[in-house]
């Protein structure tokens, strides 16, 4: 309880604390995920799937989170094999998935650029139907040429278009949701804009949610000013609570100038748990993972793709290459930039000198670092701290075990959450809306069909 | 195991469609009750073009709560890209677990373009041809995973071996996908493909790719010459026939008493109809069509389509089934787990496999 004490703003009894709102991410195709443990099972079963959803509906949480691929990724001009590969298609993951489930929240990314309006709004409504009021849609976009091979559209949005694009792809989407009238007759829509021209009729009426809820993931400038316009959630990058807390800031404030208050975005950054009996115990076992996180062979990897460069005769576990990166070489496709590369290196040579670290254990020390480590207590309390200051709304838990890696967090830390009066007992409501606190989304009461 | 007359196993399929139906509930009654009754399949429409949730989506949700049936959406490749068609029918036959079949179909109308806003209208018999082009990329992604190619081999840090990964590099007339799959390789190898040559322009993309072929015939002669006809074109694409099961389409009105409303209907002919042929009259004579058209060879059974969903397919599982069942002619269980192997058709080999054999 003295976790709250050093709250600058008055507060009031303390069922009036905020609620914390948790998601599940399922570990898939991620560096962070852990296939070589014996408990790792696959990543393509429905039965994983259905055990890591049903987890965390037992532990009441707002959402479950299905990442996107649609190309898979290379590394010196062949598909990546040190990670996880292949995965399912999430909608159609999400659509099964509500038939096991009755209350979770159910989010699927799907891209803006490889993917059209009314099909993509078409999928959500459905997922919207069928699971009674629970998909969302992260929504992303990408101006990659390498993953645009797969389709006839082909990479060749610009950057800069990227989030014009995204912005104009979801208020279209909105206008298909809401195109039928309250009384469920379809109403014929018009869209004209820099990237869709489309009319005719959508094939479903309003969904239980009205909307499907809507996820920008994503921390630049322009991520931000869209999901202020536009997201319910956004599932950001974790740091530490002063950073947390200047972001929140920072993005609630963007709000006003689209007519939305605070409670309209959720800030949900993904994290990482570790537990243990003692704090000693859980450092230990987050080192230990942080190790099965980064194989001899990953650390070269991670190294190659800022070096881009070939470094295979480098020993993972001697010093860092005294050479300068290649910058672009176009070593590695298919993954998120982590910067300049220049700058990442000389930061990472400083840390491998001051030290004394290998390849390896400067790729560990950089990389995995999890988030939250501790027992239940320490993380309950660490994390309901993060949001009675105003860190975040919630978070997005990121499991490194397919498909038990929640299993020990719902059963440990939910409960102390629960105890402290910050995380719910119950669902009060049937939609995703509902457990996010979102208001529901009024129908346009335009007599006539919908013109852009 | 089936022979060339046609005489072997007798499969049967049903429709759920339902008008203005787009919750789950309405539609997972009607696939447990095919269910019930043994049935190969359902198969559930898509269009863009009228009111109605995704197919695809909607038998996604029926999978985890039915066991053994197989499960057809109609897909409609004219304005989804091919790579997202085949994951998402890849991925219907994992959450399946190996049921997953779909029923391509095109968008013709200028309607349908004008909802997508980025390719113009075009003809029937293009479009047939550029599904049929998507049916061959499908199969080619399904096969860019070996069945084999996840090894997790903790000692060299390799998840796959990617020696097992195949580009597909695949060249159509409007498209083009360079692959692998994101999704490895589904249980059943390839899901079931479902062509209705019922569709103008859909007879060569059926005879082509299809496992199983939908026809229309005003009665067992008919029937019997389509199907024939649909098998010598299915050799003549270098295929084994014995590998394409086709079944006649029937609407059903079983609104009547247990005979059929027309004296010798259920022996004869069905009559034919806007929507194709119907058959109106009771679940006996029904039986008796059945009974006769297999004995005939004319078919390897039927594809039925309830003019009243709930109460014509109630009808057909509690009063034809059993009768046919009765009759020895159609299984009383479902002896395999696959869709395959509910149709009696094998495991397709993965082409990349084979054309690696071919190498070494």
């Amino acid at each position: 309880m003295t976790s709250t004490a050093k709250q600058p703003k008055p507060r009031g009894r303390r069922q009036l604390n905020k609620h914390i709102h948790l998601a599940a991410h399922f570990p898939g195709v991620n560096n962070t995920t852990v296939w070589t443990d014996p408990r790792s099972r696959s990543q393509i079963d429905f039965a994983s799937f259905e055990h890591l959803a049903r987890t965390a509906e037992r532990g009441l949480f707002d959402f479950f989170f299905l990442a996107e691929g649609l190309r898979l990724r290379e590394h010196k001009g062949r598909v990546h094999d040190l990670d996880v590969v292949g995965r399912p298609e999430s909608l159609t993951v999400l659509n099964a998935l509500a038939a096991v489930t009755e209350r979770l929240g159910l989010a699927a990314t799907v891209n803006a650029t490889f993917n059209e309006p009314y099909e993509t709004a078409r999928r959500f409504a459905t997922l919207d139907h069928l699971s009674g009021g629970r998909a969302a849609w992260n929504v992303v976009t990408s101006s990659d040429a390498f993953t645009g091979e797969n389709f006839r559209r082909g990479g060749y949005l610009d950057r800069a278009d990227r989030y014009t694009r995204a912005a104009e792809f979801v208020a279209t989407a909105r206008e298909l949701w809401d195109s039928w009238t309250p009384e469920g007759q379809p109403r014929p829509f018009a869209h004209t804009g820099q990237h869709f021209d489309i009319e005719g009729e959508f094939t479903l009426p309003r969904s239980p949610q009205g909307h499907p809820v809507v996820i920008q993931a994503g921390d630049s400038p322009e991520g931000r000013e869209f999901a202020a316009s536009a997201a319910d959630v956004i599932f950001t990058r974790h740091g530490t609570p002063e950073a947390g807390r200047a972001f929140y800031a920072d993005v609630k404030g963007r709000l006003a100038k689209y007519g939305r208050t605070a409670g309209d975005l959720k800030i949900m950054p993904g994290v990482t748990v570790v537990l243990g009996d003692t704090a000693a115990e859980a450092q230990e076992r987050a080192a230990g993972i942080r190790r099965q996180q980064v194989s001899p062979q990953n650390a070269l990897l991670t190294l190659e793709q800022i070096w881009g460069v070939d470094l295979s005769s480098y020993d993972p576990d001697g010093p860092l290459p005294d050479i300068d990166p290649v910058v672009d070489s176009g070593l590695s496709q298919g993954r998120t930039k982590r910067g300049d590369p220049r700058a990442v290196a000389e930061q990472w040579r400083a840390l491998s000198r001051a030290k004394g670290l290998s390849i390896r254990q400067t790729v560990i020390e950089t990389t995995t670092r999890q988030s939250f480590i501790g027992t239940p207590q320490a993380v309950a309390a660490e994390l309901d701290e993060f949001v009675q200051s105003d860190a975040a709304d919630g978070f997005i838990l990121v499991p490194h075990l397919t498909p038990s890696g929640l299993d020990e967090f719902v059963d440990q830390v939910v409960p102390l959450l629960q105890e402290r009066g910050a995380y719910r007992t119950e669902y009060t409501g049937t939609t995703l809306r509902s457990h996010l606190g979102l208001k529901e989304p009024v129908p346009p009461a335009r007599e006539e069909g919908l013109t852009a | 195991m089936t022979a060339s007359t046609g005489r072997g196993l007798l499969h049967l399929a049903a429709a759920v469609d339902q008008p203005d139906t787009y919750e789950a509930d309405p539609y997972l009654t009607l696939t447990r009750l095919a269910e019930r009754g043994a049935l190969d399949f359902v198969t559930l429409g898509d269009s863009f073009g009228r009111p109605g949730p995704d197919a695809l989506a909607v038998l996604s949700r029926v999978a985890p709560a039915t066991a053994r049936i197989g499960l057809v959406p109609t897909v409609t490749t004219t304005h989804t890209e091919p790579f997202h068609v085949q994951a998402a029918v890849a991925t219907l036959d994992w959450v399946s677990r190996g049921r997953a079949g779909w029923r391509p179909e095109v968008s013709a109308t200028e309607e349908e373009a004008r909802l997508f806003g980025r390719r113009a209208a075009a003809p029937a018999a293009e479009l047939w041809g550029e599904a049929g082009e998507v049916a061959d990329v499908a199969t080619r992604l399904w096969d860019s995973w070996e069945d084999d190619a996840e090894i997790r081999d903790v000692a060299t840090g390799r998840f796959i071996d990617r020696e097992k990964l195949h580009y597909v590099d695949f060249q159509g007339a409007t498209f083009s996908v360079r692959g692998p799959s994101i999704v490895p390789r589904p249980p059943q190898g390839h899901p079931v493909t479902v062509v209705d040559t019922t569709q103008q322009h859909a007879y060569d993309v059926a005879a082509r790719h299809a496992d199983v072929a939908l026809v229309n015939a005003a009665g067992p002669a008919q029937a019997a010459a389509v199907r024939a006809g649909l098998r010598r074109r299915a050799a003549e694409y270098g295929r084994d026939p014995d590998a394409l099961r086709v079944l006649a389409a029937l609407r059903i009105d079983l609104g009547g008493g247990e005979h059929a409303a027309v004296p010798g209907h259920g022996g004869g002919g069905p009559l034919p109809s806007d929507l194709g042929p119907l058959y109106r009259g009771g679940p006996v004579d029904l039986a008796d069509l059945v009974t006769a058209w297999h004995r005939a060879g004319a078919v390897d059974g039927f594809h039925l389509t309830p003019v009243v969903p709930r109460r014509d397919l109630e009808r057909l599982v509690n009063g034809t089934v059993p009768l046919l069942q009765h009759r020895g002619l159609f299984r009383t269980f479902y002896p395999g787990s696959t869709f395959r192997e509910h149709l009696g058709l094998a495991r397709p080999a993965n082409q990349y496999a084979a054309l690696a054999g071919d190498l070494s």
